[in-house]
């Protein structure tokens, strides 16, 4: 799933959701400007958040779930898409 | 914020200093019980938080309570310069000897507090000071020492002042000044301070003003006095476009993107940052420049904070472009304030490049702000160019190159 603001755009790997319960309430819990909601187990991604994001990137740290580096993606619209943490 | 008179003459009196046996109330009944009280003339005054209350009719002497009641009922219901009377206060009608004036100011230029005293009393100490520079007595008081009586004494004795009256007044300046420091204000005056015929003094009339900021520190004072957590008190109401700008602010709790004061010029200020909301504004006025507003953004406000206040000063009309300028930031950070600007822009329809006629916020973030202002065209400067510079830029591109004066 991915959904982009105007600065910021947000992607998550559905396979690693699907296969990571516990995904959606992680990110809910670490992000500090609320991007990311769980509603009955399932993710959403909070539109008038996105553009909040403060690239902190503890939502990319899910390698403890077990979720592989890389399913979760902040990208910087006004960078040339650039991926944060893998510039 | 100010006081009304009746406040400000209670603040006098728990201070130490000797008032006259005066009496408030928002009733013309209650005014003629006063007056009964007081015994003899009165004078009933308009209880306003501005001037001109003689001339427009907002004070009266009165020879008997029935009077004193029948000039209440007038005055109760007189507008002043678009302010309705919070009341009257009854006053006995005082046999003055001399009146002086005593008051205690902030003195930004010095930093400090200075104590002003004058022997010609009952008119503005401005015009005494204009024309009659040698009847006012000027001395500044430390910001951390103790106050002393001596302090007070010289400044009194510049006056030409001697013998019992420089006694008797040196105290009572002395306690004014301790009620300047003590309880935050920026203004402290007593004037008319009136030399009785019996060779007392008691405070007549009395301004008083409180830093805004140091009103949680006087919270027991504000309430005694009967004064409202939603009272502003500032010189006048605040505009629309001013509570507009305190609604955005309160809109989330994380950093501040307010404080905004209305002007009538044409040039946009996004501004803040360790005081350089107020830099950048006289640096603005310096180069001959017009601002719309005034305002303060920093402790890391979220881009919607950010994006509310640049959409608000966007908006006004009049404004056709903003300038969007800090001192060196640590904590706000440089690219989510770029962000808030720009969103504004965007959401209004409008070409960032064009509407955001220079942005200089250095510090905190800066390399990733500059690259989202390069993706929109806008143009920047880093902290190689000065806050007076950047204000120089800001003018000669809004109001144009013809408007600059330095
Ligand atoms: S980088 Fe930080 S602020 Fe941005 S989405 Fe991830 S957790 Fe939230």
């Amino acid at each position: 799933m991915r959904r982009d603001a105007i600065f910021i755009g947000i992607e998550v790997d559905q396979g690693a959701l699907d296969e990571h319960s516990e995904l959606p309430a992680h990110l809910t819990q670490v992000c500090p400007v609320d991007i990311y909601r769980e509603t009955e187990g399932a993710l959403e991604i909070v539109a008038e958040n996105i553009d909040e994001c403060v690239l902190c990137g503890l939502c990319l740290d899910t390698e403890h779930l077990g979720v592989a580096v890389g399913a979760v993606k902040v990208i910087k619209l006004y960078d040339d898409c650039a991926v944060l943490g893998a510039e | 914020m100010r006081f009304f008179e009746y406040e400000a003459r209670e603040i006098v009196k728990r201070s130490g200093i000797p008032v006259t046996d005066f009496g408030f109330t928002t009733d013309a009944a209650e005014a003629r019980t006063i007056a009964e009280r007081i015994g003899g003339s009165t004078v009933i005054k308009s209880q306003v938080l501005t001037g001109g209350r003689m001339k427009a009719g907002g004070v009266k002497f009165a020879d008997t309570p029935e009077e004193a009641q029948a000039h209440a009922a007038d005055i109760l219901e007189l507008e002043i310069n678009g302010q309705m009377p919070r009341g009257v206060l009854v006053d006995p009608k005082a046999d003055v000897k001399q009146e002086y004036y005593a008051g205690v100011v902030w003195d930004g230029t010095a930093k400090k507090p200075v104590i002003l005293f004058s022997d010609m009393g009952g008119i503005d100490i401005e015009d005494v000071a204009r024309e009659h520079p040698a009847h006012v007595g000027r001395v500044h008081l430390s910001n951390i020492l103790p106050l002393s009586d001596y302090q007070a004494k010289e400044c009194i004795a510049q006056t030409g002042v001697t013998g019992k009256a420089l006694q008797r007044l040196t105290p009572i300046v002395r306690k004014l000044a301790q009620l300047f420091v003590d309880n935050d204000m920026v203004l402290a005056e007593i004037n008319p301070l009136a030399e009785m015929h019996d060779g007392s003094f008691i405070a007549l009339d009395a301004h008083m003003d409180m830093e805004s900021e140091a009103r949680g520190r006087h919270k027991q004072l504000l309430k005694d006095l009967g004064v409202g957590d939603d009272e502003t008190r500032m010189a006048r109401e605040p505009t629309e476009f001013e509570l507009a700008g305190e609604a955005v602010d309160n809109a989330s709790h994380r950093g501040v993107a307010g404080n905004v004061t209305e002007f009538d010029g044409n040039i946009g200020l996004v501004i803040g940052a360790g005081g350089g909301s107020l830099t950048l504004f006289d640096a603005v006025r310096a180069h001959g420049g017009k601002p719309a507003n005034y305002c303060e953004i920093g402790g890391n406000p979220s881009v919607e904070k950010a994006c509310g206040l640049a959409k608000l000063v966007l908006q006004k009309p009049g404004v056709d472009k903003i300038a969007v300028m800090m001192s060196i930031v640590s904590n706000t950070r440089v690219d989510i304030v770029a962000r808030g600007v720009i969103k504004a822009c965007l959401e209004l329809d409008m070409d960032p490049a064009e509407k955001i006629a220079i942005f200089r916020i250095p510090g905190a973030w800066e390399e990733e702000g500059f690259k989202i202002l390069e993706k929109y065209g806008i143009e920047y400067a880093d902290r190689s160019v000065s806050m007076h510079e950047a204000a120089r830029r800001a003018v000669a591109k809004i109001a144009g190159p013809e408007a600059v004066t330095t």
